[in-house]
């Protein structure tokens, strides 16, 4: 079973949001950067099936500059076999996905496996765009994911409920929680992984579709109004009144 | 040319997620000087349909084909394209939901349409571009986007747009067919499997919802969440350790790794208001905190709040509630 795994690098979940000053760009001045949360899960779960299939390769890809490398040897620290790394600023999911599908076309990958969403930009997009470019299903968001000869078992969330589906491979699927416990990587990993092969190819010479024209934080909370406990009844009266939700 | 809005049914009802879509859709049309045609997917009733008039519809086209009933990727968005062909629409509108985004994603592709998802307000027109405002960084930040070229695909954040209600106006509903083959049904769902929902109200659809944490002690006292709950008619959720240890089921829990909610109050009751609870519910509109420790950082997401002891102060705002009704 060949994977492909797809990560985006992302600002760690607890970092303080703050732009340029013309607001076209996200500061990333002392950030830290991680593996997309939900990517992690696609990852080790492509690494669980290969080790319980005890064959097979598990692929990592990103779109990004060299500045993503760190993150792409952690997962190769995790247990990813190897990694291939597209030389470009990720500009829109549109863009991302091309390079994605150009990448997969001819890799005989039989599956194709990547986060719900970054948590950076929330768009929840690319894995669509990429079933469709190579013409194969999309399962999204997937909760688990269970494979046997060439058919995965998927389950997928909806809303007020699950499906549970069946494709044949290649597929693509988009993964969430709580389809295994991410992985963190252990010493011998991290050892291993510095000899691990990268690979860094250029783009294909296409556009993005979507630009973000402008940034901006929300308006600032007026600050919390506090009621008594004692007299708690009395917040029910200002939802109504004052705040007009109930 | 007409906008295309993609309507979501279950039951027989139009979801409400859905009436904020059509409603979306509709003043998009009337800024375009066009009018708003429905597809609808999932399973619908003529008359519910003909009901999405009052959200500024003026047609609406259903595919009776029974597989349709469930969600089916493939099927879904074969469909949608093809009501797009018909009525030569250059901007489409759906749910920022499952099904929403899972097809908006593949017609973008399919249409050569640029897309934007987890939108929060009608676009801002710029010549044959449009500006959309979105969500990103997990509800710390929004971004103005530019959507070019001559197709668009909106999918609309929940409960971010209100629905409009013009009593007495129908759309008229028309039989259409897609042509679907079987090879359009591969990835159809083997199995659906519902959840129980306390009191009948979806997590992901609700407009408000009460929330519990750690500070709720054990499942045994979630009874004091569900009563208030019930008198609100609210949604049930909680953070993420109350569904680890399974005091509550998983699609209850909210926050960055699980479900990202935005209804007009949320009420949480002993959380602690950690970062990752945040990132899920934090484009709430009115965020109340119940928590006995006053430097919960919650306190400083929230609008209102009280510092108690929940298992005090619940039962008094679930007798406060029932007197106002
Ligand atoms: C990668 C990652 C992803 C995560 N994703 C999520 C996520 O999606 N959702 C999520 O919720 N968490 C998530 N977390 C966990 C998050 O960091 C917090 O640990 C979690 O939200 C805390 O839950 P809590 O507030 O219920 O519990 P606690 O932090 O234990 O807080 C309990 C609160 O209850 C209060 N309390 C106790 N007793 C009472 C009482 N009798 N009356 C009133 N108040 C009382 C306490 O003062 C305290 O503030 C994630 C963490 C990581 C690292």
């Amino acid at each position: 079973m060949k994977f492909l795994v797809c990560i985006s690098n992302v600002p760690d979940t607890t970092t303080k949001i703050t732009f340029t000053p013309d607001n076209k760009e996200f500061n990333k001045a002392g950030v830290q950067f991680v593996i997309n949360p939900w990517d992690e899960y696609a990852l080790t779960r492509a690494i669980e099936l290969k080790e319980a299939q005890g064959g097979g390769t598990v692929t990592v890809l990103n779109v990004g500059e060299a500045d993503t490398e760190p993150n792409i040897r952690k997962a190769l620290a995790i247990g990813a076999d190897d990694a291939i790394r597209v030389n470009a600023h990720p500009k829109d999911a549109f863009f991302v996905a091309q390079q994605i599908a150009s990448i997969a076309k001819d890799g005989g990958y039989d599956a194709i496996l990547m986060g719900k969403e970054s948590i950076d930009y929330n768009g929840f997009q690319v894995h669509g765009m990429v079933g469709e470019l190579l013409g194969i299903p999309t399962v999204a968001p997937a909760m688990k994911l269970d494979m046997s000869g060439n058919t995965a078992t998927l389950e997928r969330e909806i809303e007020g409920g699950k499906e549970i589906v069946e494709v044949n491979t290649p597929f693509v699927a988009s993964c969430q929680q709580p389809m295994c416990e991410p992985r963190i990587p252990n010493m011998r990993g991290i050892m291993t992984a510095r000899t691990k092969p990268l690979k860094v190819v250029e783009p294909t010479a296409d556009a993005a579709r979507t630009e973000v024209a402008e940034y901006a934080l929300p308006p600032k909370k007026q600050g919390v109004k506090l009621i008594p406990a004692e007299s708690a009844g009395e917040l029910i009266k200002l939802l109504r009144n004052e705040a007009k939700v109930i | 040319m007409s906008v295309l809005v993609v309507v979501e049914c279950d039951g027989g009802e139009v979801k409400k997620s859905s009436l904020e879509v059509a409603s979306y859709g509709s003043q998009v049309a009337q800024m375009l000087g066009t009018t708003a045609t429905a597809v609808a997917v999932g399973e619908a009733t003529e008359a519910n349909l003909a009901k999405l008039g009052e959200q500024g519809i003026s047609k609406v086209l259903y595919d009776a084909e029974p597989r349709l009933k469930d969600f089916v990727n493939g099927a879904y968005t074969k469909l949608i394209a093809a009501a797009a062909q018909k009525e030569e629409s250059k901007v489409i509108v759906l749910a920022n939901s499952n099904i929403g985004a899972s097809v908006g994603s593949r017609l973008s592709m399919r249409l050569q349409a640029s897309l934007a998802t987890n939108v929060v307000e009608l676009p801002k027109t710029d010549g044959g571009s449009f500006v959309v405002k979105r969500g990103a960084f997990s509800g710390k930040a929004f971004a103005d986007v530019k959507l070019d070229g001559e197709r668009k695909i909106i999918a609309v954040k929940k409960n971010s747009i209100e629905a409009l209600h013009e009593a007495g106006k129908t759309a008229q509903v028309e039989s259409f067919s897609a042509q679907l083959s079987d090879a359009d049904f591969a990835d159809a769902p083997k199995q659906v499997i519902m959840q129980d929902q306390a009191g009948g109200i979806l997590l992901p659809e609700a407009d408000k919802v009460v929330s519990g944490g750690r500070g709720m002690k054990g499942p045994e006292n979630w009874h004091l969440i569900e009563e208030l709950a019930k008198a609100l008619g609210a949604a049930t959720a909680c953070s993420k350790p109350v569904s680890d240890v399974d005091w509550r089921p998983h699609h209850e829990h909210v926050g960055q790794t699980g479900i990202t909610v935005s209804p007009n109050l949320y009420i949480a009751c002993g959380i602690s208001g950690a970062i990752q609870h945040l990132a899920g519910v934090n484009s709430s509109k009115v965020i109340v905190v119940i928590n006995k420790d006053p430097e919960a950082p919650f306190f400083k997401a929230a609008d209102y709040g009280i510092v108690g002891d929940v298992f005090d102060v619940l039962p008094k705002l679930t007798q406060a509630v029932k007197e106002l009704n």
